[in-house]
């Protein structure tokens, strides 16, 4: 029996793999193979997979992107429009024709995990794994392992990127099943400001399996907003795990549309390190068919006057389910915490399923938390009275959707961002003949 | 142009309406009035179309045509148009956009072109002028927020904007104060021509002093009891239903 069983050949040994000269760092893919060894895949004895099963992985052997992959045309690539820089990933590789990183502002670097690796690796080694430290987290111990992509983003002490910087991986382009592991390593210095729009899409009938682990750190007082929309194909298994780390006075927030995949999973861990740390962790999903997505998230309030929210909402049809875990820790002298999380989710069928778990740990006697979580169906008086007005029945469900999910995209505080967001939103639903254009008007 | 024959009406299983028959002539205001429970919004909500409101028996001409198998929008298409008893809030969906959109989906079941967003939107500004309404709850999402009387004048707008031949407004009144009252009660009595038709239902005879009706209906226990002119308002407001109902109500 392989290591990896779902992993064509030998993971580490015989392959070209990045920075595989930096002795610190074969040293991490081996611990990581050794961690991996012990825990196995996730299995949903563990309380935080309890919802989820990596089933795709049961039966379908990945190949390691070295192996696999050609330099297929690519018509179009998403994006938010106007952006400081982007890089394109195509089947875990880079596409230097599709990305362009050439007029970054000064100090702010924003390059492939490779190229940073090869230019700085003093820099790297100080930086990874000093967020992402989680040992029992099998899905980090194999990016631990195998990682093979990525990026990095590094803004200075005091300096911003006023416009957002864009990272696009594309998947499915392949004849074969193809696994890579993106690994991501963000460092806001102190009062530094940084807006990261991911996007993740699917193309194709290839089977994929897109395992990613992006670290966070944001400095004393900086800023950052880290957008996603995961937007994979039918035949892809995505499983992204983040870890951040919040300090002083800084804020963060995060949204993540998942509109696509066959499973797809987002465990967020988040530490408020400093008083005065703010974050917001929100989201929003709609699935069909037989797709499952899970959001978990974990965030730490472990000092004294922090605050974050929470806002997911999901709509499900078919046959497809939703999970959603979440839970706020609050340390024993984490005074005047303000934390609260909420999950909504419609149901449009009866097929449907969603199982929600907010949840608050609280250690400290003077906070201010609270969660909550509904699951309904489509208010059949609201239907009847957009139909009374002759706005038609399919149309009707459209609009009452996206006042549904309306809420929870306001959150999405750039509004360029909302509005590409917003557009996903439409394109989703079933003939999206709703005015577009109308909608934005209102956000 | 609007005939109901023998109709009978079931929610849940239990029959509400039992043998109605009502005839509105074009250009004519009929008040529907009756004590809690008699029928009078199941009678509305069957004219609309709503889901869950079975038609068991009896037919609703409407211009010639049989309504009774017809969803809500087509019905909404074909003129006929129901202020609710309690708007419903849509968070989210701009006012002006559900106006809009609403419109549109009407125009293009007639065949119809669909209205330019300029002229559109002057429209709106002038009927919303007309209303006593402020352009902010044009912006707003739809009834989010609006006070009683914004909800129910947000109805007369959209009646004002669809301009309906069978507008059918079930218990417009309540929760109006006396000016919001007189300014619903323009709007409606602004639509009134030669073409266009009222059901208004109501509890109480107020509402008719200001949309003065041209017959008053009793419905009681699922069917009309009794028919007048405008006078019946002002003798039921004295005598109450009982005399009327046959017992006490």
């Amino acid at each position: 029996m392989s290591i990896l069983p779902f992993i064509e050949g030998e993971p580490i040994a015989g392959r070209q793999l990045i920075g595989q000269d930096l002795a610190w760092l074969t040293t991490r893919r081996q611990a990581g193979i050794e961690r991996f060894q012990k825990t196995g895949l996730p299995t949903q004895k563990l309380e935080s997979w309890k919802y989820t099963r990596l089933r795709p992985l049961d039966d379908t052997r990945y190949l390691p992107v070295d192996a696999g992959g050609t330099d297929i045309s690519i018509d179009t690539v998403p994006s938010v429009g106007d952006v400081a820089a982007r890089l394109v990933f195509v089947n875990g590789r880079l596409r230097a024709d599709l990305s362009d990183i050439s007029e970054l502002p000064e100090g702010v670097r924003f390059d492939t995990l490779e190229n940073v690796l090869a230019e700085d690796p003093l820099w790297v080694e100080a930086n990874m794994g000093s967020v992402a430290k989680d040992a029992d987290q099998a899905m980090l111990a194999l990016n631990d392992a195998m990682m093979d992509s990525g990026f990095v983003l590094h803004v200075q002490k005091g300096k911003a990127l006023t416009k957002p910087v864009e990272v696009v991986f594309i998947g499915g382009l392949t004849d074969q099943a193809i696994a890579y592991f993106p690994r991501n390593l963000i460092v806001l210095e102190e009062a530094s400001q940084a807006t990261l729009v991911k996007h993740h899409v699917g193309h194709g009938r290839a089977e994929y399996f897109a395992n990613s682990v992006s670290e966070i750190a944001v400095g004393d007082a900086a800023n950052f907003k880290h957008y996603k929309v995961q937007a994979e194909s039918i035949h892809a298994a995505h499983v992204a795990t983040v870890h951040t780390r919040i300090g002083r006075d800084a804020n963060y927030e995060g949204f993540g549309l998942s509109i696509g995949g066959l499973l797809s999973r987002t465990e967020t861990n988040i530490t408020l390190a400093g008083q005065g740390a703010n974050a917001g962790l929100h989201g929003a999903y709609m699935m069909r068919g037989n797709e499952h997505c899970d959001n978990t998230s974990y965030i730490d309030m472990a000092v004294p006057n922090t605050t974050c929210n929470q806002v997911f909402k999901g709509v499900l049809d078919d046959a497809s389910r939703g999970v959603f875990q979440g839970k706020i820790h609050v340390a024993r002298d984490a005074q005047k915490a303000d934390g609260r999380m909420l999950n909504k989710t419609l149901l449009l069928s009866n097929d449907a399923e969603i199982d929600s778990k907010p949840e608050l740990e609280i250690y400290a006697d003077d906070v201010q938390c609270a969660h909550g979580m509904t699951t309904g169906q489509l208010d059949t008086t609201a239907l009847f009275y957009l139909r009374s007005r002759g706005i038609p029945e399919a149309l009707a469900r459209n609009m009452l959707v996206q006042s549904f999910l309306g809420d929870a995209l306001e959150e999405i505080s750039d509004e360029n961002v909302r509005e590409v967001f917003l557009d996903r939103v439409v394109h989703w639903l079933p003939a999206h003949c709703f005015l577009a254009g109308e909608w934005k008007e209102s956000a | 142009m609007l005939e109901i024959k023998d109709l009978h009406a079931t929610v849940g299983g239990t029959e509400i309406l039992k043998g109605l028959h009502l005839v509105v002539e074009p250009g004519e205001v009929h008040a529907i009035m009756g004590p809690n429970g008699s029928g009078k919004s199941t009678l509305s909500y069957v004219l609309a179309g709503r889901e869950g409101y079975d038609v068991t028996g009896g037919r609703i001409i409407y211009n010639g045509e049989d309504l009774t198998n017809l969803e809500p929008e087509e019905r909404a298409a074909k003129g006929i148009f129901l202020a609710f008893q309690y708007p419903v809030e849509i968070p989210g969906v701009p006012n002006s956009t559900f106006l809009n959109e609403a419109l549109n989906a009407v125009r293009r079941y007639r065949g119809e072109e669909e209205m330019d967003k300029i002229e559109f939107i002057k429209m709106l500004r002038a009927k919303t002028k007309e209303l006593s309404m402020s352009d902010e709850m044009l912006k707003r999402a739809v009834n989010v927020g609006f006070s009683g009387g914004e909800k129910k004048r947000n109805e007369v707008l959209q009646m004002a904007i669809l301009e309906p031949t069978l507008a059918i407004l079930d218990e417009t009144d309540s929760g109006l104060d006396i000016d919001a009252l007189k300014i619903v009660a323009d709007g409606v009595n602004a639509l009134r021509s030669p073409e266009r038709s009222s059901l208004v239902i109501t509890h109480y005879q107020r509402l008719l002093d200001y949309i003065v009706p041209d017959k008053v209906h009793i419905l009681a226990k699922g069917r009309i009891q009794h028919t007048g002119g405008k006078e019946l308002a002002h003798e039921l407001e004295a005598k109450g239903y009982a005399d009327f109902v046959g017992e006490a109500a």
